[in-house]
C-alpha cells in the first residue's frame, strides 16, 4: 500500500438548501481523520440553490466542496447523485467516504459503494484510525463493540448517525475552495424523485427532547404500550422504542433509539420493560441520568444506568403515573 | 406475464433472543445451533409479490443464499405461494458481507433469467445493514427504491411507488425492470394455509453451489468481501446503578424524588 493517502470525503445532504446537523458533524470529524493522515477534507454538495452554504461546511473543516447545483437536483435523485458521486470518486479517488445515515444516506452509500466496488460499513458508532492508517469503523454488537475494516480497496466507506459526533464550533475564519460542477448529461433515467412530502410530526421531538423515555417489548401488549406513552407526554418527553416494539406494530420506525434507529442525547433517559440490548443502548449513552424499569432483577439492563426499578412495567407505571401527577398538584397548591 | 423475484433470508428467530455468537477465528457469525426462520422484512416482500399475482399473470421465483438449513425457509415461500425456490448454498459462500451477498445473489438471479421485479426486506433483523438490495440492484443495472410503503401503481412499464423519507414520503417513478426494498407498512403477510402446504410438496427447490453460478471463488464469501471483522472489543461501561428498593409505592416515591431532583417534573 502506498502512504500517498487520498482526500476524506463528505458527502453532504441538505434539507430546503440547510446542510443537515449530520453532515457538519461528520465534517468535524472528517477534519480530525484528516489531521491524523495528513490529507485534505473535501465535501460534496448536490442541490438547488446550495453553493453559497459550501461556507458552512468550510467552517466545520472542509477544505474543498464539490458543488453541483441544478433545479432537478432540488430533492434527493438516486441516479443523477450516485453518478455524481461516483464518478468524482473515481477522478479524485478519496481514501474515506462517510455520509450520515439518514433514508438518503442509507440509500446512496450502497449504490456508490457497488458502482465502486468497495466495501461499506452500516450506522458506526465511532470512526479511528488504526496504526497503519486504516479506518476502524465500530459497530455495537454480540455485546462488544466490533470493529470492521475494509483494508484494500478504496474509498473505506461508512454510514454515521446524527448524533454520533458533536456539531464542530464553527470556525468562520476558515475558508476553502470552491469547485464547482454540472449534472452529467447521459443519465439512464430510469427512476425519478416526483415529489418529497414532508408532515408535521405531532408530539415531542426525540432528536432533541431532554427527557426522553423509551418502551420495550416487556410492555406486553397495545395497552401496556398506550400505558409508558401516556407516561411520556406527562413528562412532555420524546418517545422512544426498542425494535420489537416497531415490530409490534407499537411504534413507528422513526421513534427506534439506538444502532440502526435514532442517537439522542436527553438529560434523562427511563427505558420501560427493555432489557438493555447493545444495539438499542448506543443510541442513549451519553444521557446524563438514566433508569430502568424491568421485572428481571438479573436483566443485564441494570449494568449500564443510574436508577433501576425491579417491577411490572404494567403496574408500576400507572402507580408512577399518578405520583407525579399527585407530586405537580401538591407543587401548584403550596 | 410478470416475472417476480423475492430475496428472503434465513436468519436466527428473533424471538429466541440473542444467542447469537462470533467464531473468534474468522471473526463471523456463529448460527448454527439456532433455528432459522425467515427474516421478517421479507415476509412483507413475498407477500407484495403474491398480491400482485392476485391481480395479473405473474411467476414468483424465491431465492435465497444460506446453509442448507435455510431450504426450509424457501418451501415455506413455496407454501405460502411462490412459483419456484433456489437455494445458493456453498461453503465457499459463508462469511459473506454485504457486497459479496449482493454479488452472489445477483449472480443468481441472472441465472434463474429474466426478470421485471424484484422485491427484498428493506433490512435483515441479524445483519441489518439494509445494503443487499440497493447493491444487487447496481450489480443487476437496474433501479431501486428503498423502503417502499406503498406500490401507487403497478400497470404498465413505469411504476409509481411511495417511500419512505424522514417524516414523510417520497413519490418515485421507476421504469421496469426494478427493484424494491419494502418495510413492513407495505402489506400484512398472510399466514401458511393447509391447502397451500400441500400443493407445495410437488413444487422443488433448485440447490445451485458455486460452480453452478460460474463465479470464480475468490469473489464469493469471506475471500470476496471487502469489509472484515479486525477485532472484538468488550464495552465499558462507567455508570454505577443504584437499585431503588422497597414496596411499589416506596419505589415509585423514590423515583419521583429522583426526577424531581433533576428537574424532570
Ligand atoms: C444489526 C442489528 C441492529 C439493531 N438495531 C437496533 C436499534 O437500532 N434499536 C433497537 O432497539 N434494537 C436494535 N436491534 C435489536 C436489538 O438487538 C434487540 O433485539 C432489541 O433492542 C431488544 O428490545 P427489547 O429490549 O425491547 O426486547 P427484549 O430483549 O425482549 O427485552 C424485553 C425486556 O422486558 C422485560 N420485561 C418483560 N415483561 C416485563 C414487564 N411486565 N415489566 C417490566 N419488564 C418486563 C424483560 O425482562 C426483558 O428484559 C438491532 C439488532 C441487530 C442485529
Ligand atoms: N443471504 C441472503 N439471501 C437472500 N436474500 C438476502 C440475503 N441477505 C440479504 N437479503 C435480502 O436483502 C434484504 C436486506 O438485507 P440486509 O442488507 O442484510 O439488511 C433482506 O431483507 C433480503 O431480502
Amino acid at each position: 500500500m502506498s502512504n500517498k493517502h487520498g482526500p476524506i470525503w463528505v458527502v453532504a445532504e441538505q434539507l430546503d438548501c440547510r446542510i443537515l446537523d449530520v453532515s457538519l458533524q461528520l465534517a468535524g470529524k472528517a477534519r480530525c481523520l484528516a489531521d491524523e493522515l495528513g490529507v485534505d477534507v473535501e465535501a460534496v454538495l448536490m442541490g438547488d440553490g446550495v453553493a453559497d452554504r459550501a461556507s458552512e461546511l468550510f467552517a466545520a473543516g472542509a477544505d474543498r466542496v464539490y458543488t453541483v447545483d441544478a433545479q432537478e437536483l432540488a430533492v434527493y435523485q438516486p441516479e443523477a447523485y450516485t453518478e455524481i458521486i461516483t464518478r468524482l470518486a473515481k477522478e479524485k479517488e478519496p481514501e474515506i467516504m462517510l455520509l450520515g445515515s439518514s433514508i438518503m444516506g442509507r440509500e446512496l452509500a450502497p449504490l456508490v459503494a457497488a458502482r465502486l466496488d468497495t466495501g461499506l460499513s452500516a450506522h458506526c458508532i465511532d470512526l479511528v484510525l488504526d496504526d497503519n492508517g486504516i479506518l476502524e469503523q465500530q459497530i455495537p454488537a454480540y455485546g462488544g463493540l466490533l470493529s470492521i475494516i475494509c483494508p484494500e480497496r478504496r474509498p473505506q466507506m461508512a454510514t454515521v448517525a446524527r448524533g454520533v459526533f458533536p456539531k464542530p464550533d464553527p470556525d468562520d475564519g476558515r475558508s476553502g475552495e470552491i469547485v464547482e460542477l454540472a449534472v452529467p448529461a447521459d443519465l439512464p433515467g430510469r427512476i425519478q424523485t416526483v415529489e418529497v412530502v414532508r408532515e408535521e410530526t405531532g408530539g415531542v421531538d426525540l432528536d432533541s427532547a431532554s427527557v426522553v423515555v423509551a418502551g420495550g417489548a416487556g410492555a406486553g401488549d397495545r395497552e401496556g404500550w398506550d400505558e409508558i406513552a401516556e407516561l411520556a407526554g406527562l413528562l412532555n418527553a420524546g418517545f422512544g422504542c426498542t425494535r420489537p416494539a416497531v415490530d409490534e406494530g407499537w411504534a413507528e420506525l422513526e421513534a427506534m433509539i439506538g444502532q440502526s434507529g435514532k442517537m439522542v442525547n436527553p438529560e434523562f433517559y427511563i427505558g420501560v420493560g427493555l432489557s438493555g440490548e447493545q444495539q438499542h443502548m448506543v443510541g442513549i449513552m451519553d444521557a446524563r441520568i438514566m433508569v430502568a424499569v424491568n421485572n428481571d432483577d438479573k436483566s443485564p439492563v441494570f449494568q449500564q444506568v443510574d436508577y433501576g426499578v425491579v417491577d411490572d412495567c404494567r403496574k408500576f407505571v400507572p402507580v408512577l403515573i399518578e405520583k407525579i401527577k399527585e407530586y405537580r398538584e401538591k407543587m401548584t397548591t403550596c | 406475464m410478470l416475472n417476480i423475484v423475492v430475496c428472503v433470508k434465513a436468519v436466527p428467530d428473533p424471538k429466541e433472543g440473542c444467542n447469537i455468537k462470533i467464531d473468534p477465528g474468522t471473526k463471523t457469525l456463529l448460527r448454527c445451533d439456532m433455528p432459522l426462520v425467515i427474516n421478517p422484512l421479507d415476509k412483507h416482500a413475498l407477500e407484495a409479490a403474491l398480491l400482485l399475482k392476485e391481480k395479473e399473470r405473474a411467476f414468483i421465483s424465491v431465492i435465497s443464499m444460506g446453509p442448507s438449513d435455510a431450504e426450509n425457509i424457501v418451501k415455506e415461500c413455496l407454501a405460502l405461494g411462490a412459483d419456484k425456490g433456489y437455494l445458493l448454498s456453498d461453503p465457499g459462500f459463508g462469511g459473506a458481507d454485504a457486497y459479496a451477498t449482493a454479488h452472489t445473489l445477483a449472480k443468481g438471479v441472472e441465472k434463474i433469467g429474466a426478470f421485471d421485479v424484484i422485491f427484498c426486506g428493506m433490512a435483515s433483523s441479524d445483519g441489518a445493514t439494509e445494503w443487499v438490495g440497493p447493491e444487487m440492484a447496481t450489480f443487476l443495472k437496474v433501479p431501486v427504491v428503498s423502503m417502499v410503503n406503498e406500490l401507487s401503481d403497478t400497470a404498465g412499464e413505469w411504476w409509481t411507488v411511495k417511500a419512505d423519507i424522514e417524516n414523510g414520503y417520497r413519490l418515485m417513478k421507476v421504469g421496469l425492470p426494478a427493484l424494491f426494498t419494502v418495510t413492513r407498512d407495505l402489506n400484512a403477510p398472510r399466514a401458511l394455509s393447509f391447502s397451500g402446504i400441500i400443493k407445495a410438496r410437488k413444487k422443488e427447490v433448485t440447490c445451485w453451489v458455486l460452480d453452478d453460478l460460474g463465479v470464480p471463488a475468490d469473489e464469493v464469501g469471506l475471500k470476496g468481501s471487502p469489509t472484515i471483522v479486525s477485532s472484538l472489543a468488550s464495552r465499558e461501561i462507567s455508570r454505577q446503578v443504584q437499585m431503588l428498593e422497597g414496596s411499589r409505592e416506596e419505589k415509585v416515591a423514590q423515583l419521583v424524588q429522583v426526577m424531581a431532583d433533576a428537574g424532570v417534573l
